[in-house]
């Protein structure tokens, strides 16, 4: 009918020159490690946890080299506990909350333990879940990232059957097309969701658009319920002069070329990464680690006023980040490429200083100001409340239309994978019991 | 100023043991690390007062594997166990090296540990030991494995008249002290050390091994250590054994009948260990597996910290120190029922893991509770339910935090009183806490 798809993922692309930024622990770590745990009773670091994964229980089991018992508790929890192991910000998490932390003795490495688990189970390939006996229901998930795949595991769990839209070639959403490469590589990423998929019974339309291939009508007449994880959308702009410049490229768009194809980036020598959130962060990371000689991030608030993570930002630094604080980028000018951003200097409460305009040279710029929220695609739809762009729903993914869930960055507007996992799997909980007492649950 | 220049007495380790002389308390263990000249020497060079030579008979061939270590909680060798004999070298070597190292080392202990079986065998083991210059000798009537299935080692140390005439041989045949080392491997040690007493012994070593499996190998189905596909049973030893070993020592020290020096043995793995050992009645220690797992050097730290202590405590000598905690050993029946205390938390050392509320609730008396939902300040602090607390323990000793949990004595308004008296004087008892 058509031409095979390219492979998803060349050799080649520039991601594969990152190595993991933290390294695995060996066995003999771990298990050192793992009995360092106090097993504590209502542990805090579970309650920090969004999918309350038994965290004591899990370390326990590597203490006693019971591995597979082990990674069964995280998965049980968390089917995307391997992505999560390397991705979660467990500094603000579960290792934040490690009572360690309280006696001024390094806490548990939490990720560290979970990564040596989950990575043992992918590497030996254990299967821990079968699919629940046929309930002759079927479910839509919209979008292919982190809160369907969670979803539709869950779902297939109980026995109701899944199909899965996603607009890309790849599975697995930002996982495989944002984390940054030096935490996971996209390849593991697409491991991760074959390995979860491979519970059977979940149909995959890869290159599907709801709405374009798609009618979201279809959705609500052809499938039992409906769990929308669509994530966010493309990067907002900053609407400044200039912005179409060749060089001037939105930070999500650009992570997603490095670690989906081989960028080129031949006589760049100056990025500047606009924005102080962890996307921001992530891409002076990545530019750095390409080599890139000079990777500034320019941000219109203090060093100490940045959304991104402390921790994160510390090891930019130690990489050879440098900050350009409280500026704002009012142009962007060159000839036939960006060549420098013009910018004004902010106060403290965010407002211009008059004459304080100067210039940043950058032949590369990530704008990593945000995503747009897609929520304006169910628009059409009564009952869903869509607000600024972030799809409504009660704490279990109900949006108050009957039928429609969702979960995942469409909801929360933008937090972690463990986030995005714990409302998919809630949301498949919350189905499921409407697909059981249809009618009687939401009216 | 003037207390930190004011020069201190340095306390005198010189020890004097059933009149085995050594200028510390610290001595090799007849093991693996004293098995030969070079490494008695090396050991004395790194600080050790004395040393019981591997134990010296029949030369015997050993198997292989002959170690198992016990793991804790990832400690490796918190116990460990042995299937290993006596000396396996020539009778001629070692007393060359005896004599040798003696030479090198004049005022170091030198005790040779002994086992044969025949009276003949006992008088001239006995007399080639002495020429080669033991300051004491050591009978070993404690191994439990290998050697007592060929009548000596703990066959020897398990049958109190036995012992008794093969300790009154070598007592007639010696010049220099001999201490017989005791098997734990019996109901009551008291008989086998006044057995000892009854032979003439100048002083007992205690404990020797306990008989024990260190595990089963799961894959292969097979104990261990394994020999091929087959195991057996061996000596159980390491730091595990110590508080078996210290009330053996303890009730021998305070039997009224016995009254012999001892010289400790079971698990001694630091200064603290020794001074414990020291304080229920030895007045000598040896050590051996922890030398196994780490090595001569160990020694530097046991004789500056058991220095440390003495002067913190004012002992000028051992002998000051030596049975200091045996008053206080006492019988079951002698102890207060009325002495009553409840377990403190410091809310400000401690960090939330209420791990001693598992405990308590599970292991104990389910008296420590996690604070209610929204706890002040969402503190995670336990709250001790002190009315129902029975002071048992188990909290402080499953606290990860230094001082947090105290178990901090109640006035209750009753007078003392033990079960003997409440037996024989009708003295009166507090109610009972945690008993319905």
């Amino acid at each position: 009918m058509s031409a095979p798809l390219p492979a998803p993922l060349p050799a080649d692309r520039s991601e594969a020159v990152f190595t993991d930024y933290k390294l695995p622990l060996a066995r003999e770590h771990a298990i050192a490690e793992a009995n360092r745990c106090l097993f504590c009773t209502d542990a805090p670091c579970v309650n920090a946890c969004p999918t309350r994964i038994d965290i004591p229980q899990f370390i326990r089991k590597i203490s006693t080299d019971n591995v597979k018992g082990s990674a069964k508790t995280i998965f049980e929890a968390n089917i995307l506990g391997m992505s999560c192991a390397r991705v979660c910000p467990v500094e603000v998490l579960c290792v934040g909350a490690c009572v360690y932390n309280n006696m001024d003795s390094p806490p548990i490495q939490i990720g560290k333990l979970q990564r040596y688990a989950t990575d043992a189970a992918f590497e030996k390939d254990w299967r821990f879940f079968e699919a629940g006996p046929d309930t002759g229901k079927s479910v839509a998930l919209i979008g292919g990232g982190p809160a369907s795949l969670a979803a539709a595991h869950e779902l297939r769990r109980f026995g109701h059957r899944c199909t899965i839209f996603e607009k890309r070639g790849v599975l697995g959403g930002l996982n495989t097309t944002g984390v940054a490469p030096y935490k996971m590589r996209a390849d593991q990423s697409l491991r991760e969701a074959e390995w979860i998929l491979a519970i059977g019974g979940i149909d995959v339309k890869l290159n599907t658009a709801i709405g374009e291939h798609v009618p979201l009508a279809d959705l609500e007449s052809k499938f039992d319920a409906v769990f929308v994880g669509a994530g966010l959308g493309a990067d907002s702009a900053l609407n400044i002069p200039g912005e179409s410049l060749p060089g001037v490229v939105g930070a999500v768009q650009w992570i997603e070329h490095i670690k989906r194809s081989k960028a080129t980036l031949d006589g760049v020598s100056r990025c500047v990464v606009v924005g102080g959130g962890n996307t921001a962060i992530d891409a002076v990371r990545e530019a750095i680690g390409l080599g890139i000689p000079r990777v500034t991030m320019l941000y219109r608030g203090s060093e100490a006023g940045m959304s991104g993570y402390e921790h994160e930002w510390d090891a930019a630094k130690q990489q050879g980040a440098i900050g350009e604080w409280k500026a704002l980028p009012t142009a962007f000018e060159g000839t036939g490429k960006v060549q420098r951003i013009r910018c004004q200097r902010l106060d403290d409460t965010k407002k211009p200083i008059a004459g304080s305009d100067f210039t940043v040279e950058a032949d590369l710029v990530l704008v990593a100001i945000g995503q747009s929220k897609l929520g304006q695609m169910l628009g059409s739809l009564s009952g869903i409340t869509i607000d600024k762009g972030r799809v409504i729903t009660d704490a279990r993914g109900f949006t108050g239309r009957t039928k429609w869930y969702a979960g995942g960055d469409c909801t929360n507007g933008g937090k972690e994978v463990v986030n995005a996992a714990a409302e998919g799997k809630a949301a498949a909980h919350a189905i499921h019991e409407f697909l059981g007492a249809k009618g009687a649950r939401h009216g | 100023m003037a207390d930190r220049d004011t020069p201190t007495i340095k306390p005198d380790l010189r020890v004097n043991c059933g009149g085995i002389k050594a200028p510390n308390p610290f001595w090799l263990a007849s093991a693996p690390p004293a098995n030969s000249g070079l490494q008695v020497q090396r050991a004395f060079e790194a600080g050790w007062g004395g040393a019981v030579w591997k134990t010296l008979g029949t030369p015997i061939q050993n198997v292989s594997s002959r170690f198992g270590g016990h793991t804790i909680r990832g400690v490796q060798g918190a116990g460990f166990n042995n299937i290993e004999l006596i000396t396996d070298r020539p009778l001629e070597t070692n007393f060359r090296e005896i004599a040798e190292t003696k030479r090198l080392f004049p005022k170091h202990a030198m005790v040779v540990s002994l086992m044969v079986e025949t009276r003949e065998e006992w008088r001239d083991i006995i007399k080639r030991s002495i020429d080669a210059g033991a300051d004491g000798l050591e009978l070993n009537f404690g191994c439990p494995h290998g050697m007592c299935e060929r009548g000596m080692g703990s066959a020897v140390g398990q049958e109190p008249k036995i012992n008794q005439e093969i300790t009154s041989w070598a007592v007639e045949f010696s010049t220099v002290p001999v201490l017989v080392k005791l098997t734990p491997n019996v109901s009551n040690i008291i008989p086998h050390g006044i057995a000892a007493k009854r032979g003439g012994a100048h002083g007992v070593s205690l404990i020797n091994t306990i008989k024990s499996i260190i595990g089963v190998d799961i894959d292969r189905f097979v104990p261990e250590p394994r020999v091929g596909g087959l195991s057996t049973n061996g000596g159980y030893c390491g730091s595990a054994v110590k508080p078996i070993a210290l009330h053996m020592v303890a009730a021998l020290a305070r039997e009224k009948e016995f009254g012999l020096p001892i010289s400790g043995i079971g698990g001694i793995t630091n200064w603290r260990d020794a001074v414990e050992f020291i304080l229920l009645g030895s007045s000598s220690v040896q050590v051996c597996t922890e030398v196994m797992l780490k090595g001569y050097r160990i020694v530097e730290d046991m004789i500056d910290g058991l220095e440390n202590y003495m002067q913190e405590k004012g002992f000028a000598t051992i002998d000051q120190m030596v049975g200091k905690a045996i008053p206080a050993f006492s019988e079951w029946g002698d102890l207060d029922l009325n002495y009553e205390t409840v377990a403190k938390i410091d809310a400000s050392k401690c960090i939330g893991c209420q791990v001693c509320v598992a405990a308590c609730h599970d292991g104990a008396h389910q008296c420590i509770h996690p604070p209610l939902q929204g706890g002040k300040d969402g503190s995670r602090v336990p709250i001790v339910d002190e009315s129902e607390c029975v002071g048992c323990n188990l909290c402080q000793i499953v606290c990860p935090v230094p001082g947090c949990i105290t178990m901090q004595p109640v006035i209750n308004g009753y007078q003392p009183a033990t079960w003997n008296q409440h037996v024989h004087d009708g003295k009166s008892l507090r109610p009972k806490k945690g008993a319905h």
